[in-house]
C-alpha cells in the first residue's frame, strides 16, 4: 500500500527533484492548474456523497411521500386509485383489530423491555464487580443469543411455548400441578411468550452497552465517595447510575422504538395471518397490505405508527430527562 | 474484620450463583435447540419431553432439505450480506471521507438532513418501495434487498465521525502539494487508516442483514430467492408441525454465526457496544 502511495507521489510531483521521502517540503507554488484545489473539492465532495441522495430519492424520499398520499385514496395494487379523503383514517380508527394491534405492541413492549432493561443493568454490576472473575466468559454467554437471528429466536420460543401438553413450559409447569395453556391462543400466554423472545435476545446486548459505560466510569470518583464515607447504595445512586445517563437514553430510546416495530414475532408465533392476542402494528399493516390488498389503509396506518413513534420518543427524552435531574448530585 | 470478610465472601457467593443461573439460562436455549434437532419426534412428544441428544441429527436434516432449499437459501443470504456490507463500507467511507476533510458549500445541511433520515422508520415507506420494485421489475430477485440496502445514514455518520477524528488533516495537506487527486487520497490514505471502522461498521451491517426479516418477506416471494430468515419460517407453515425438522433447520441456520462469532467474539462485542456507544 505504501509502495503504491510513494509511486503516486513520485509520479504526482513532477517539480520535485526526485527526493519525495520528506512530504512536508515547503510548498513550492503549484503550476496553474484547470481547476483550483476549492473546484476539485466541490466536485469530488458532491460525487462522493452522491449514492446516498441518488438513493434516497428512489428509496427514502419518493415512498415517503407517497405513503402520506397514498393514505387518501383507496388502492388495490392493481385497478384506479379512487381518493376517499380521511376515509382511511376512519376506517382503520373505527376497527377494532387495529387498537387491539395498539395496545398489543405498547403492553408486550413494557412486558420485553422494561424489566429487560433493569436485569442488563443488574447484570453489568455484577459483571463489573471487583469480587468476579472468568468476566469474559459470563459476557459470552449472555451475549450469544443477540447472535442469534430474531427469526430463529422467534422459531426457538415458538416450540418452547407450544400449546402441546409435553411443549418444555408446558410440561414444566405441570410439574406444579398447573394445566397446559394454549399459548398461542390466550391472551396473555401469547404475550408472555412474544415478551420472553424479546427479553432473552436483547439483555445479553444491553448488558454489555451497561458495563461499557460502568467501565468508563473513572475509579477516582469511587475512591473519593468512598473517603467521604458513601456506602455502596450511594455510590450506584449518585456516581453510577447518572454517570450512565447517556448509555441508558440510548437503551431506553432504541427498545421503544424497536418494540414498536416488532414484527417477526408474532408473525412466525401465531401464524401469518396473525391473531389478536398478538398482532403488533407493524403485522397489521402488513396483512392490511399484503394480505388483504388494502394499500390505502395500510398506509394511512404506516403514518400512524410514524407519529406514535414520534409521540413516544418524545415522550422518552422528557422521562430520562428527569431521571438525570433527580441524581443531580453525581452530575458535574 | 473477620464478618467483613464473611459479608464479602456470601456477597461473593450471591453474584457468582445469580451469574450462573443467568449464564445456563441464556445457553439453555441452544442446548435445547440441539435436543431437538437430534430427537425423533415421538420423543419430543413425549411428556415429560427428551433433555438429552438424540439420534436423528442427519435424518431431521435431510427432512429440511426435503422441505426448503436449505443450502441456496444460505447462500443468498450470504450474496445478499456480502453484497451490502462492502457495498456500505465502500459508499459510506467515501460519503463520510467527503465530510469529514473536503469543503463543498452545503456541506453542514446536507449532513444532518442524513442524520435526519436515520429518525424515519423504515415502515414508512414500505409499500410504495414494493411498488417501486415491482416496476423495476426485480420482484423475486435479490436486487430488491441489495440496492436499497447500499443506503445506509448510520455508516455515513460512523465514517465521518471516525475519519474527522483519526486523519489529520496535516496528511491530506501533504499529500495534495505532491499532486494527489481527492481520490488517490481516499484509497492510499484514508483507507488504510480506517480498516479499524471498516470491521466495526461491517461486523454492525452483516448482523442487521442477515437477520432481516419483513422486507426480504415482502419482496423475495419465488421459494428459490428466499434468504434464510424466509425460508426458515416456511418450516412452521405445515399444518402438523415437525418440531425436530424444524429446530434443525434453524439450528444449521444458527451454528455458522455462533462459529464466527466464537472466534471473533472480542472484535464482535466491541463493535456492537462501539456502534451503539459512540453514536
Amino acid at each position: 500500500m505504501s509502495n503504491t502511495l510513494r509511486k503516486e507521489i513520485n509520479t504526482g510531483a513532477e517539480e520535485h527533484d526526485g527526493e519525495t521521502e520528506n512530504n512536508v517540503k515547503k510548498p513550492k507554488k503549484p503550476k496553474k492548474r484547470l481547476f483550483s484545489q476549492k473546484q476539485k473539492d466541490m466536485a469530488s465532495g458532491y460525487l462522493f456523497i452522491s449514492p446516498f441522495y441518488l438513493l434516497f430519492a428512489v428509496f427514502g424520499v419518493f415512498p415517503i411521500l407517497f405513503s402520506f398520499y397514498l393514505a387518501f385514496f383507496r388502492w388495490d395494487g392493481l385497478g384506479e386509485m379512487e381518493f376517499v379523503g380521511l376515509n382511511n383514517f376512519n376506517i382503520i380508527f373505527n376497527d377494532p383489530l387495529f387498537w387491539k394491534s395498539l395496545y398489543n405492541t405498547i403492553i408486550i413492549g413494557l412486558m420485553g423491555t422494561a424489566p429487560q432493561l433493569i436485569a442488563a443493568l443488574l447484570l453489568a454490576f455484577a459483571l463489573n464487580s471487583v469480587l468476579i472473575k472468568y468476566k469474559s466468559v459470563f459476557r459470552l454467554a449472555v451475549f450469544l443469543p443477540y447472535v442469534t437471528s430474531i427469526v430463529a429466536v422467534a422459531i426457538i420460543f415458538s416450540v418452547i411455548f407450544s400449546n402441546q401438553e409435553s411443549g418444555l413450559v408446558n410440561s414444566f409447569l405441570g410439574v406444579f400441578g398447573i394445566d397446559p395453556i394454549t399459548w398461542t391462543r390466550s391472551e396473555w400466554g401469547a404475550k408472555v411468550a412474544i415478551s420472553a423472545m424479546i427479553f432473552w435476545r436483547w439483555v445479553g446486548y444491553n448488558t454489555i452497552i451497561y458495563l461499557a459505560g460502568m467501565q468508563a466510569i473513572p475509579n477516582d470518583l469511587y475512591e473519593a465517595a468512598k473517603i467521604d464515607g458513601a456506602t455502596l447504595r450511594q455510590q450506584i445512586w449518585h456516581i453510577t447510575i447518572p454517570m450512565l445517563k447517556p448509555f441508558i437514553i440510548f437503551t431506553v430510546f432504541t427498545a421503544t422504538i424497536g418494540a414498536l416495530q416488532i414484527f417477526a414475532e408474532p408473525h412466525i408465533f401465531q401464524g401469518r395471518g396473525g391473531r389478536p392476542e398478538g398482532i403488533s402494528i407493524v403485522l397489521y399493516l402488513y396483512r392490511e397490505a399484503f394480505g388483504s390488498n388494502f394499500f390505502g389503509t395500510a398506509s394511512a396506518t404506516a403514518i400512524v405508527l410514524f407519529f406514535i413513534i414520534i409521540v413516544f420518543s418524545a415522550a422518552n427524552l422528557l422521562l430520562v430527562n428527569r431521571i438525570g435531574r433527580s441524581g443531580k448530585v453525581g452530575e458535574k | 474484620m473477620s464478618s467483613e470478610k464473611k459479608k464479602l465472601r456470601s456477597a461473593k457467593l450471591f453474584i457468582y450463583t445469580s451469574l450462573i443461573l443467568v449464564g445456563l439460562a441464556s445457553l439453555f436455549p441452544f442446548y435445547w435447540m440441539f435436543v431437538m434437532a437430534t430427537n425423533p419426534n415421538n420423543l419430543i412428544n413425549r411428556n415429560p419431553p427428551v433433555m438429552t441428544p438424540g439420534t436423528e441429527m442427519f435424518s431431521n436434516f435431510q427432512k429440511v432439505l426435503d422441505s426448503i432449499p436449505f443450502f441456496q437459501a444460505m447462500l443468498n443470504s450470504l450474496i445478499v450480506t456480502t453484497s451490502i456490507t462492502f457495498g456500505v463500507l465502500i459508499l459510506c467511507s467515501l460519503a463520510g471521507f467527503a465530510f469529514a476533510k473536503l469543503h463543498f458549500p452545503g456541506r453542514t445541511i446536507l449532513f444532518v438532513f442524513i442524520l435526519g433520515t436515520m429518525m424515519i422508520p423504515p415502515q414508512l415507506g414500505l409499500i410504495p418501495t414494493y411498488f417501486i420494485i415491482t416496476e423495476l421489475g426485480w420482484l423475486s430477485d435479490l436486487r430488491a434487498v441489495i440496492v436499497p440496502g447500499l443506503m445506509n445514514a448510520f455508516g455515513i455518520f460512523w465514517m465521518r465521525q471516525y475519519i474527522s477524528s483519526s486523519v489529520p488533516d496535516e496528511l491530506i495537506e501533504a499529500a495534495r502539494i505532491d499532486g494527489c487527486s481527492n481520490f488517490r487520497i481516499y484509497w492510499n490514505i484514508i483507507v488504510p487508516v480506517i480498516l479499524p471502522a471498516f470491521a466495526t461498521l461491517g461486523i454492525i451491517v452483516f448482523m442487521a442483514i442477515w437477520g432481516d426479516y419483513l422486507w426480504p418477506l415482502v419482496v423475495l416471494q419465488d421459494q428459490s430467492t428466499h434468504t434464510i430468515q424466509v425460508a426458515l419460517r416456511s418450516l412452521m407453515d405445515d399444518r402438523v408441525r415437525d418440531y425436530g425438522m424444524i429446530l434443525s433447520g434453524t439450528f444449521w441456520a444458527t451454528v455458522p454465526l455462533i462459529v464466527v462469532f466464537l472466534l471473533f467474539n472480542r472484535l464482535f462485542i466491541k463493535s456492537i457496544t462501539d456502534g451503539a456507544v459512540k453514536s
